[in-house]
């Protein structure tokens, strides 16, 4: 019997290999397979299971953590969501998250491993460092003004600073509260379909996402290229332009909104925006010069990150004469961003260089201790130090006695273009109200601040004069909170 | 059986352990200080993770759980003094880590308590281990009483079908607000009326019946008939009961100690066989087992169905949850198991928390259990002795399989219980007597024999 007994020990041993081996299989090799799931609940509950760390406005949070109490436990909550939704963007359990939320979820939801010391011990330790926070750039006077001088009219305003790249307002309008996507259940699915049925889009990012052409603002890269072609030498030298201008190749007429565009030089052409004289221009510089002088400005760039990703600014590269001298006027297929359009203003004011701009000033611990700075870098040198000298001169006789009056701030120094852009079957829609504008304070070397300002649903009254009306003003309110601060 | 034939049959017993053979008792107490220890340990873990300040029982808990590893220490000390170190300290350690599992379950499910409940039941199985240990002197007493035990066995199996069915099978009692489990008692007393039986009559079934080719022989009907009838009595009333895993476990312990008694390698390949055609013709014809067996050979298919994942979906993911190392004791999810979660598949809970290693060591804990009980059995002298050690062990090693394997997708799943681990009064005192016995038989396998008393 003892063989037997034997024989029966050694299959219970086989059984037991058996088990070891499985479950060696399910927890080692089958591991990942099954934590990446989509059925398995398991990342998301311990993804929600810490308050997540906080996106700061002026050191102050701006967003807050909220225990549910559900499975999926810390919920987002923000304070002001409305005003801060473009640069905040929503966290949600049920459709995930946006722009900042987003684009820093790994140091938000503490899973960056420059959280921890000792990443490798985190690792093994199996713990997982609090969330950590993202002090962002926005400086919230600024970003008030702009939300208040769009005053729920669709629209968007960028700010940025023209040394740094730093962007220091980004309103969308109308808005929406982040808060009511937050968390589970019928209410945020009803929230989600609501905010995506709006006719008004509130969660569009027109700041950043939403492209318009940019009528007569463009006409500063206009200008740019054709300093830095060489194609104009001398700015008040006249053009010998007609009025209208015939567009070449074709018999359409390009007219002006004013009077006095006939012949003008390039110098009053930017201070009145006559189309002809830009328009021919344009046709000089030709096309290659043209691309590349958008391309110096950022246009045609599909990798922006500022970190969430920006939509690209348009400049066609294969076009006729008469369709280049459109869009170097900002018409015909010629579409920007309004962040592109600050970064237009922000290299004149920054003297030709163009920095990278950015949203995220610096991420932190828990306990405030930095992770990484937001990186201030070059995107090139948009134009050359003198050109971007007389564009300057340029936009301020824009404010000083121009298109642009409305923008004037007084004991600073202010350059502006205004704009108003055709758009729809036949020019049929409203034009968008654009103003672009930088200021500094009087005696200042730098400028303080670079705006670019777009109103969709600007009173119908056609010609430049909108981009003064509607856009100037919201421009100058940014610019005066930007003075405004040491 | 002669004694004649008795010494052709059995090749030489072991050497008998000298006189002075070791005790050990001091290692046992030793170990258990250590079981204890590691089980109090995790109780105030579970509690500062899950509530962040040590449980407020912790105190009694711990003495508790001192006083009843003492106690059954000293039953062990007194009444057998040779028995093999290991058992006690190893069931002490498997009930209070079931005991910290089941407390750290509890938090999940705030509305249903079992912990205390448990508590309560493995108090019982240890004044009933200390019983057995105490009273029981000599195992052969129980050879006599393998009829009684037979017939108990079937009444308890036949109980339930009288009570209402709970989850789907006939298999609980409930009385005054506890459910038990009467099935878990019959094992035993059905080892024991194999044991006794095959002791018996294992001659006339290795060496007579007539030939019918080469070396396989039709078994005599008047030795067999009994047994195989009993056995298909019990196996019937549980496929009545549909208690399947139950079923299983009676199925293998039958061919197991069949084959103990008479060796014959036939019956290990016909009991394969008709457990396969028999495992093929319920997997298929019976809808809940058929379920079963599909949910085990494609554990995701409810998921690809858009109903999100079943039972042992989620056991499967709190296994790999797990990992090598676990996800820490209270820190694991294996809540979302749902139903079952404390019994059935506590061992998804140890996988994620403990991890593979952690896992890996329960396993090897009845695995050192089960060798045990096989020691004992092959030190013994008695064919009666080895036999019953070899069934008990046999049992332990079964359910452990059984339901490991169900609930880890090594074969389709089983409800069983995992012997001192799952939560479950009746399974936490059977375990306890079967590891009495167990201290009872390596007592007098270890035993130094009588000296020969010199011839005056």
């Amino acid at each position: 019997m003892i063989r037997y007994i034997r024989w029966c020990a050694y299959f219970c041993a086989l059984l037991l290999v058996a088990l070891l081996v499985n479950i060696a299989r399910v927890q080692v090799w089958e591991s990942a397979a099954y934590g990446a799931n989509p059925a398995n609940k398991r990342p998301a509950i311990e993804r929600y299971a810490e308050p997540r760390g906080d996106i700061l406005v002026d050191g102050r949070p701006v967003t807050g953590s909220r225990d549910s109490g559900q499975l999926l436990r810390y919920e987002r909550t923000y304070a002001n969501g409305p005003l801060y939704a473009p640069v905040t963007g929503f966290s949600s359990q049920t459709y995930g998250a946006s722009f900042v939320e987003r684009a820093e979820d790994a140091i938000l939801s503490g899973t960056d491993p420059g959280l921890s010391a000792f990443p490798l011990w985190y690792e093994l330790a199996r713990g997982r460092p609090a969330g950590g926070n993202a002090a962002t750039t926005v400086r919230s006077g600024m970003q008030l003004a702009a939300y208040a001088g769009l005053a729920g009219k669709r629209g968007a305003v960028a700010a940025v600073e023209p040394a740094t790249g730093k962007i220091l307002a980004l309103v969308s309008s109308p808005s929406y509260d982040p808060a009511v996507l937050s968390g589970t259940g019928t209410g945020v699915k009803k929230a989600w379909t609501a905010l995506n049925a709006d006719p008004a889009r509130p969660m569009l990012n027109r700041a950043l996402r939403e492209t318009y052409p940019p009528g007569s603002t463009f006409k500063i890269v206009t200008a740019a290229a054709a300093l830095d072609a060489g194609v104009v030498t001398d700015v008040d030298a006249p053009t010998r332009t007609p009025d209208p201008y015939p567009l070449p190749g074709t018999s359409t007429l390009l007219p002006n909104a004013g009077t006095g565009c006939e012949d003008a030089s390039m110098a009053e052409a930017v201070q009145w925006s006559c189309n002809t004289v830009m328009a021919k221009i344009g046709v000089q510089v030709g096309l290659r010069g043209m691309v590349e002088a958008a391309r110096r400005f950022g246009f045609n760039s599909e990798g922006l990150r500022v970190p969430s990703w920006v939509s690209r600014s348009n400049f066609d590269t294969d076009m006729s004469q008469d369709q280049l001298a459109l869009s170097s006027i900002g018409q015909f297929n010629t579409t920007a961003t309004p962040l592109q359009m600050a970064m237009v203003a922000a290299a004149v004011a920054n003297g030709g260089e163009l920095t990278y701009p950015y949203l995220v000033e610096r991420t932190t611990q828990d306990d405030g201790s930095q992770v990484r700075r937001g990186d201030q870098r070059s995107l090139g040198r948009a134009m050359n130090p003198a050109t971007a000298l007389r564009l300057q001169e340029l936009m301020v006789k824009v404010v000083e006695d121009g298109t642009g009056r409305n923008a004037a701030i007084p004991g600073a120094v202010v350059g502006g273009k205004t704009g108003t852009a055709q758009h729809g079957v036949g020019n049929a829609g409203t034009p968008y109200a654009w103003f672009i504008s930088w200021a500094r304070a009087e005696g200042a070397p730098m400028a303080k601040v670079a705006v670019a300002v777009v109103v969709e649903d600007a009173s119908a009254d056609r010609g430049d004069i909108s981009g003064n009306g509607a856009a100037a003003p919201i421009a100058r309110a940014v610019m005066q909170a930007a003075l405004a601060a040491r | 059986m002669t004694a004649l034939t008795a010494k052709v049959a059995e090749p030489a017993p072991p050497p008998p352990p000298g006189d002075g053979a070791p005790k050990r008792r001091g290692v046992e107490l030793t170990l258990l200080a250590g079981a204890v220890l590691i089980s109090v340990l995790g109780h105030l873990h579970v509690g500062l993770v899950t509530t962040g300040h040590v449980p407020g029982p912790a105190a009694r808990y711990a003495t508790g759980l001192c006083v009843a590893a003492l106690l059954a220490h000293l039953a062990v000390r007194l009444r057998a003094p040779y028995a093999d170190p290991l058992l006690l300290p190893i069931a002490v350690l498997l009930n209070g880590l079931g005991l910290v599992l089941i407390q750290r379950l509890d938090v999940t499910t705030p509305g249903h308590l079992t912990a205390g409940d448990q508590l309560l039941w493995s108090a019982l199985g240890v004044v009933l281990f200390v019983l057995v240990v105490a009273l029981l002197g000599d195992h052969r007493v129980l050879q006599r009483y393998a009829y009684l035990s037979v017939a108990v066995a079937l009444v308890l199996m036949l109980i339930p079908v009288f009570f209402p069915a709970v989850n789907g099978a006939h298999i609980w009692i409930r009385f005054a607000g506890l459910s038990f489990q009467p099935g878990e008692f019959a094992k035993i007393l059905l080892a024991v009326f194999f044991a006794a039986y095959l002791a018996a009559n294992r001659t006339a079934l290795a060496l007579t019946g007539r030939r019918l080719f080469w070396k396989l022989r039709l078994l005599p009907g008047r030795v067999l008939g009994p047994i195989l009838a009993i056995w298909l009595l019990s196996v019937g009333v549980l496929v009545l009961e549909r208690d399947l895993g139950t079923s299983l476990l009676f199925f293998g312990l039958f061919v197991i100690m069949l084959f103990t008694a008479t060796g014959r390698i036939g019956w290990i390949a016909i009991g394969l066989l008709l457990a396969a055609l028999g495992a093929y013709a319920v997997g298929t014809f019976e809808p809940h087992v058929h379920g079963r067996v599909e949910d085990w050979l494609h554990p995701f298919a409810s998921i690809e169905r858009g109903e999100g994942p079943g039972q042992l979906a989620q056991s499967l993911f709190a296994f790999g949850a797990g990992g090598l190392l676990g996800a820490g004791l209270g820190h694991g999810q294996s809540f979302l198991i749902g139903f079952a979660a404390k019994s059935d598949f506590i061992l998804a809970t140890a996988g994620e928390e403990l991890g593979l290693v952690g896992l890996a060591a329960i396993l090897l804990l009845y695995g050192l259990l089960v060798a045990r009980g096989f020691r004992a059995g092959l030190a013994l002298r008695d064919p009666f002795g080895r036999l019953l050690a070899t069934g008990l062990a046999s049992i332990v090693a079964l359910q452990v399989f059984v339901i490991a394997g169900g609930v880890s997708g090594l074969i389709p799943l089983t409800g069983m219980a995992m012997p001192f681990l799952a939560q479950g009064g009746s399974s936490v005192v059977t375990n306890w007597i079967i590891v009495a016995l167990l201290v009872r038989l390596s007592d007098s396998a270890r035993r130094p024999r009588p000296a020969k008393e010199p011839a005056e």
